[in-house]
């Protein structure tokens, strides 16, 4: 039986030679995931169960990214928590403060994703390792403590949705443009329950980068997954990360797709996804824009926190040679520690305060409202996060406008809503 | 049962926002439950209500705080057209009863009087005097949310 790429995997995952949509299936885990938010209450689950082993210490990891360095006294008893239980059972992988940076920016970079893994984390936007041809979907805190101690999980096998992207990138545009074109075209449920499946010629202009990008945000179309099949890209970027072997799946010729999606990059501009969902993506070129004037700009986070991002963002302040705005505040966040370092080496971190920007250690704070900027009543943001929900980033009536890091860096010069030709 | 009418993708953000996710408490988080779409819902909830609403319910983060914060509002079931899929699992795994039913989502108003039989799946609106057919939950769904959740259905079977 034809079978997609997920379906492959999860046969495998579950010992047997094919799935079909719709079966329910118990599949073997190679990672668990959680974080600072999600994991205490995996482990309150896990203790009240009475369990007393994890599965595999070197699979089970936990990064605190959302509310640290603690933003106060309770997000410091979360972490607490999780310290001493990674403490208590040998976790290999515990990110702390110091080695910490946004997980799925970091579980990729330290090479702890292998392609044809399954993966699963507490947390949504765990579907960013699909970039790397591995399994990988967003739980619940019961589910992660449940597979804590016994390594599997179960799952309805998805039906497909391919993605079939051919052209070129044009200028300034990126992975984020891309999927956002894509969820304005799904909708934030058009792939409910489905894995999203990258395909066609035009995978070959798309870097790790971008890739991770559009699969952190299949989510954001009420996907299960978004896949991409292994290539030359995936190996540059696994060459020297990677420390263990790995099986790359490619799905059938006559693999069953309920939707072909064709994408042509050539017809991709840069793009913002208006309040208050992600599927309101509209051009960031438009003469309207300029009315909508900001407060503050974000460039970071699981979506866009990687030093490609970075580079897009230093790039656009270099090069038009200008700061931000009068009264824009611009708050830039290298994912990873290591992201942290290459700004600085490279000088991205001199250009960000040059241009009036502060640069944080790695923290998912903002984003969600949590803390390092959050936003007042009647204030707009233009923010490389995933998410534009009513009152995600603050108040209830304040506004979050999605973009890629060389719009929202043009966006904060221009103090409105700009494409990155704008402020040149 | 009296109903909570909501339209769609009411996301996990608008159901408990991210602000107070630093508690595991139940108590605090029924305590600003869809603060952020329905100021009035934790004022006005009561033991036993539902919660009605369209597309796509409690898409977004993964938190398991939303169906948590939900149940320890009372609410005794939540209808949707569809749901997103990582609540519909989190709300199973924690024993919170959910119905997809497109009909009754589409028909049902605010303030209206149910009865749900969730051996059946029989939902009926004593108010409009309406009945709508749910696709009842498999045994072992129904039991897990009978016993409060995954963990304490593993354990019972345990015992």
């Amino acid at each position: 039986m034809a079978m997609t790429m997920t379906q492959k995997i999860l046969a495998g995952h579950a010992d047997l030679d094919e799935v079909h949509a719709g079966q329910l299936i118990q599949a073997k885990l190679d990672l668990v995931l959680g974080n600072d938010i999600t994991t205490p209450v995996a482990i309150n689950e896990f203790n009240a169960a009475g369990f007393e082993k994890i599965f595999d210490k070197s699979r089970v990891v936990f990064v605190m990214d959302h509310f640290t360095p603690n933003k106060d006294i309770k997000s410091a008893t979360q972490c607490k928590q999780c310290r001493l239980f990674a403490k208590k059972f040998g976790l290999e992988n515990f990110f702390d403060v110091g080695t910490m940076g946004i997980e799925h920016a970091l579980l990729p970079e330290q090479g702890l994703v292998a392609p044809g893994d399954a993966v699963i984390g507490a947390d949504s936007h765990t579907c960013t390792y699909g970039a790397l041809g591995a399994f990988s979907t967003g739980v619940g805190s019961t589910d992660m403590g449940a597979a804590m101690a016994v390594g599997y999980t179960w799952f309805k096998v998805p039906a497909a949705i391919k993605v079939n992207v051919s052209g070129h990138k044009r200028k300034y545009v990126s992975g984020k443009d891309v999927i956002l074109t894509l969820i304005g075209i799904t909708g934030v449920d058009g792939a409910l329950y489905k894995s999203l499946e990258f395909s066609g010629d035009g995978l070959k202009e798309l870097t790790m980068a971008d890739r991770l990008t559009i699969s952190n945000m299949a989510i954001e179309a009420g996907a299960k997954n978004g896949i991409f099949p292994v290539d030359d890209i995936t190996k540059e970027y696994l060459n020297g990360r990677l420390k263990r072997k790995y099986e790359a799946f490619y799905p059938d010729d006559d693999a069953e797709y309920e939707r072909v999606i064709n994408l042509n990059l050539d017809e991709i501009d840069c793009t913002v996804a208006f309040p208050h969902l992600p599927e309101n993506a509209r051009p960031a070129k438009s003469p309207e824009n300029k009315n909508i004037r900001i407060d503050q700009i974000v460039i970071g986070s699981c979506t866009n926190g990687k030093i490609e991002d970075m580079q897009a963002a230093a790039e656009i302040f270099k090069s038009s040679g200008r700061k931000l705005a009068d009264g824009v505040r611009g708050i830039v966040i290298p994912a990873t520690q290591s992201v942290y370092r290459e700004c600085i080496k490279r000088g991205y971190t001199e250009i960000f305060l040059d241009a009036g920007c502060v640069v944080s250690t790695p923290t998912c704070g903002p984003c969600l409202g949590g803390h390092m900027g959050c936003l007042a009543a009647g204030e707009r943001c233009v923010s490389t996060t995933n998410r534009n929900f009513v009152g995600r980033m603050g108040h209830v009536d304040s506004e979050v406008y999605l973009a890629s890091p060389a719009v929202a860096a043009a966006s904060g010069i221009a103090g409105h809503i700009a494409h990155p030709e704008e402020v040149m | 049962m009296r109903v909570h009418k909501y339209g769609d993708h009411v996301d996990t953000d608008v159901i408990i926002p991210a602000r107070y996710l630093a508690s595991q408490d139940e108590k605090e988080l029924a305590s600003h439950c869809m603060e952020d779409i329905d100021k009035d819902f934790h004022a006005k909830v009561k033991a036993g209500d539902v919660i009605v609403a369209g597309l796509n319910f409690g898409c977004g983060s993964s938190r398991e705080h939303a169906p948590l914060a939900i149940k320890a509002s009372g609410i005794k079931c939540v209808i949707a057209k569809s749901f997103a899929r990582i609540f519909y699992r989190n709300a199973i795994n924690i024993g919170l009863a959910i119905l997809e039913c497109p009909e009754a989502a589409e028909n049902i108003q605010d303030n209206d009087e149910l009865e749900i039989n969730f051996d059946t799946g029989l939902i009926v609106d004593k108010t409009q005097n309406r009945n709508f057919q749910a696709e009842p939950f498999p045994e072992f769904i129904k039991k897990m949310i009978e016993d409060g959740g995954l963990m304490k259905s593993l354990r019972a079977k345990k015992a």
